[in-house]
């Protein structure tokens, strides 16, 4: 159909993506791209980055997606929902730059986002 | 011994619709959960929370997935066995004996597995000296309080558990209280009866601080607390105790012989059984390829799983599939009147 091939709608067939960098517990760097909309916590289940649990499936139940967010970028996301500082408590080691990762949903404004995972998940 | 035709490990929304399917076709079985209450991860971590993608059933809790499934239990006497752990699994002759950790033997040709993500263990302290003082002078749970007469407590956290301990430990020992932050997440009321008594003089409050490191050769002496700043604190102690909320740990469960693929337990999808024969993984704990982790499809895997038992404990019966509608033996199993 028309829609197919005008340049105008373009843009709905284009998914965008946006890196992300995970630093695991060994002092690894993992660049991903991430699609857009998804959680940082998904770009790493779904691309094998180890030292992310997410055992509730993102439901910001159980504190085991946590990471320490460089600080460059700690103030720049969005801030925490009602909940998150309480899964806080319980999760491995918080520190004050801690963030549920199933909490931070990519976008653009996110790109070259670094996140260090802790050496346990609980 | 407890000889049974199925044993299911699990009592979360898998483990109870497979106990349904299992004696609607005539099988008994029992089950043993980790918590002291059934429901599994609906009722420990989400029991407020709707849940929308349970079929004909637009919207409801994870509290009220768990009511209606106890209900649906009822025609039905099946045993549970709560707070109990399934430590061991072996193979004599056809049938698999299971203990758990209070000492319960079963033994039954069919186990079928529902664990979710694991069973829910107390969430520890970061520090590696704290495991030889466990259960000794350091404890995630209250068992006997009388131990705390007169002693010096230090209680970690700042739930419901580590506040209620505070307050009615503070009559008895001299507790000292250490959070992360200043704000804490139990019942307002008894925050505010914390305060009241830190005024009182009767609880020491350290906010901000967290646990840095533990001394003491045979009996706990004294703990370190850290702030955010790196300021250490020395606090002299007898006991502390840790109150982090649970964490699910697949435990025992990776030492069985089962192939685990992150910590999943790979299956088929006729019977959704393991690599173990008469051992089933369904619900969250099971993977294959197209594996959906929704409350579905544990109901769907417990279903065919509850079929290929009866294969395993009725080895001489032929099994027919009947409809709930119209089945007579059905009916008179469910304690229902035949048209």
């Amino acid at each position: 159909m028309f829609t197919h091939t005008c340049p105008i709608f373009l843009h709905n067939y284009i998914i965008h993506m946006t890196k992300i960098t995970y630093i695991t517990h060994d002092n690894k760097n993992h660049t991903i791209d991430v699609q857009n909309g998804l959680t940082v916590m998904e770009g790493a289940v779904q691309n094998d980055i180890p030292g992310i649990d997410a055992d509730c499936g993102g439901g910001m139940a159980c504190a085991t997606c946590h990471v320490y967010v460089n600080d460059e970028w700690f103030d720049k996301l969005p801030s925490k929902e009602d909940g998150e500082e309480d899964m806080l408590d319980m999760a491995f080691e918080p520190k004050k730059n801690s963030r549920l990762s199933c909490q931070i949903i990519v976008s653009d404004e996110l790109d070259g986002l670094t996140v260090s995972i802790p050496s346990k998940q609980g | 011994m407890n000889k049974i035709d199925a044993l299911i490990i699990g009592a979360g929304p898998t483990g109870l619709f497979t106990a349904h399917q299992l004696k609607l076709i005539g099988l008994n079985c029992e089950i043993v959960d980790n918590l002291d209450k059934i429901g599994g991860q609906c009722i420990e971590l989400y029991p407020d929370k709707p849940i929308y993608d349970i079929p004909a059933v637009p919207e409801c809790t994870g509290e009220e997935l768990t009511n209606k499934l106890i209900n649906q239990l009822k025609p039905f006497d099946i045993k549970f066995h709560l707070s109990e752990r399934v430590d061991e699994v072996k193979k004599e002759n056809e049938n698999w004996i299971v203990k758990t950790n209070k000492g319960t033997i079963f033994s039954t040709p069919n186990v079928i597995i529902a664990g979710g993500v694991g069973s829910f263990e107390p969430r520890k302290f970061p520090i590696k000296d704290c495991e030889k003082f466990e259960d000794k002078s350091i404890f995630y749970s209250v068992k006997n309080k009388k131990i705390f007469d007169g002693k010096i407590v230090t209680i970690f956290g700042g739930g419901d558990s580590a506040l209620d301990w505070a307050v009615e430990l503070s009559k008895t020992s001299k507790v000292n209280l250490v959070h992360r932050r200043e704000d804490f997440r139990g019942a307002q009321a008894t925050v505010d009866h914390v305060h009241e008594l830190v005024k009182e003089g009767k609880i020491n409050l350290f906010t901000k601080y967290q646990i840095a490191s533990i001394k003491g050769d045979n009996q706990l002496e004294s703990i370190d607390i850290k702030s955010e700043d790196k300021e250490t604190k020395n606090i002299k102690t007898d006991y502390a105790l840790g109150f982090f909320g649970l964490i699910m740990q697949l435990g025992p469960i990776a030492n069985w012989g089962l192939t685990i693929d992150k910590k999943t337990i790979e299956v088929d999808t006729e019977k959704f059984e393991t690599n173990q024969q008469g051992i089933y993984a369904v619900g969250d704990i099971c993977t294959y390829p197209g594996k959906l982790k929704l409350i579905l499809s544990g109901f769907h895997e417990g279903a065919l799983a509850a079929r290929a038992c009866f294969k395993l404990a009725r080895p001489n019966e032929k099994y027919r599939f009947e409809f709930t509608t119209s089945s007579k033996t059905i009916k008179d199993r469910l304690g229902v009147k035949s048209d």
